[in-house]
């Protein structure tokens, strides 16, 4: 055994930096989360401004970057959302470039994943929802209710299909943040269960220490998968934030 | 039973429901994975589409992982 006990959960834990104090009874600090989404915010910066400050015709590496990632959310958008929905890009594309270098940042050695957190990503979620609802109502009036009537459905069948379309609709923001904060969590905690058996299965021997080289492999090959998990799940994010706002823009199915 | 243990129990019972998410993803992999080598030409413009059905599919284990850390950490 190990002189203190492995937790996985323990890498999540929220420290304060700079406690501001208590307003209203709810208790305000700059914590290592808020650090993160500070040092997201600035990389996702850096790499689009600074490359691009001077344009030039032949790209540099940084600019060639930079427009690859515009182009590939910008085909994203209007591929799933429609032309229309191309005002909704800088939201789109701020999501994805700040979910993407988040979840890549947390992989670092002693960082910290900010979608780990529901609440982050429950207002992300709830952000998108939000809008979906308010320019769906703002653009297309009470015709917005036809969401939930989908055209060329029997009569008879209508009164079955319409709750279960609303119950769908009222669910999206919380499979959408949900599905984010548990492959992320998720997939730290193995990251860490696998940690913990090298470092079990190293205290026992010599022959454990071999034995351990068993699970440092999964670790290595689990990081890998959890380098694409992080990328795979911000498109997701994104791919469905467009898909809610095609519902908005057009809402007769 | 201790109600720790029980805890535990329903939080590895909770864990089925990823099997169905798991048949889920792999139906939906491997009919993409069929027609894109029947017709590759159109395999491309149906990348989100494949996305979307996976990240659908995917929420239902994701919910029943959520079930089992509440049994673990919140109950």
């Amino acid at each position: 055994m190990a002189e203190k006990p492995i937790e996985p959960i323990h890498q999540f834990q929220i420290h304060d930096y700079v406690p501001f104090g208590d307003i209203g009874g709810a208790h305000f600090a700059f914590t290592n989360s808020a650090l993160l989404m500070v040092i997201t915010v600035l990389v996702v910066s850096g790499i689009l401004l600074i490359p691009t400050a001077a344009q030039r015709l032949v790209p540099t590496r940084g600019q060639l970057i930079a427009e690859q990632l515009f182009g590939f959310v910008r085909d994203m958008v209007e591929s799933t959302a429609g032309h229309d929905a191309m005002k909704f890009f800088p939201l789109v594309f701020t999501l994805f470039t700040f979910i993407l270098v988040s979840n890549w940042l947390g992989m670092l050695p002693y960082s910290f994943t900010v979608a780990s957190h529901i609440i982050v990503t429950a207002c992300l979620a709830v952000l998108v929802f939000l809008i979906v609802v308010i320019y769906g109502f703002a653009r297309n009036g009470l015709k917005f209710f036809k969401l939930f009537v989908p055209s060329g459905i029997p009569w008879f069948i209508i009164w079955l299909v319409v709750p279960i379309e609303i119950i769908s609709f009222l669910s999206r923001p919380v499979s959408h943040s949900l599905r984010l904060w548990g492959n992320m969590l998720a997939g730290h905690i193995v990251l860490k269960v696998f940690g913990g058996m090298v470092v079990g299965l190293a205290s026992v021997g010599a022959l454990g220490a071999v034995a351990a080289i068993l699970p440092l492999g999964m670790a290595v090959a689990l990081t890998g998968l959890e380098v694409l998990v992080g990328g795979l799940q911000a498109f997701v994010f994104a791919v469905l934030t467009c898909v809610y706002l095609h519902d908005a823009i057009h809402p007769g199915h | 039973m201790e109600p720790a243990a029980a805890k535990l129990i329903g939080a590895g019972i909770a864990c089925i429901g990823m099997g169905g998410a798991g048949v889920g993803v792999g139906v939906i992999f491997g009919n993409y994975l069929s027609g894109a080598l029947r017709n590759p030409a159109a395999a491309a413009s149906q990348f989100s589409n494949l996305i979307f059905g996976f990240a659908v599919t995917e929420a239902l284990g994701i919910f029943s992982l959520v079930i089992a850390f509440l049994l673990l950490y919140a109950v």
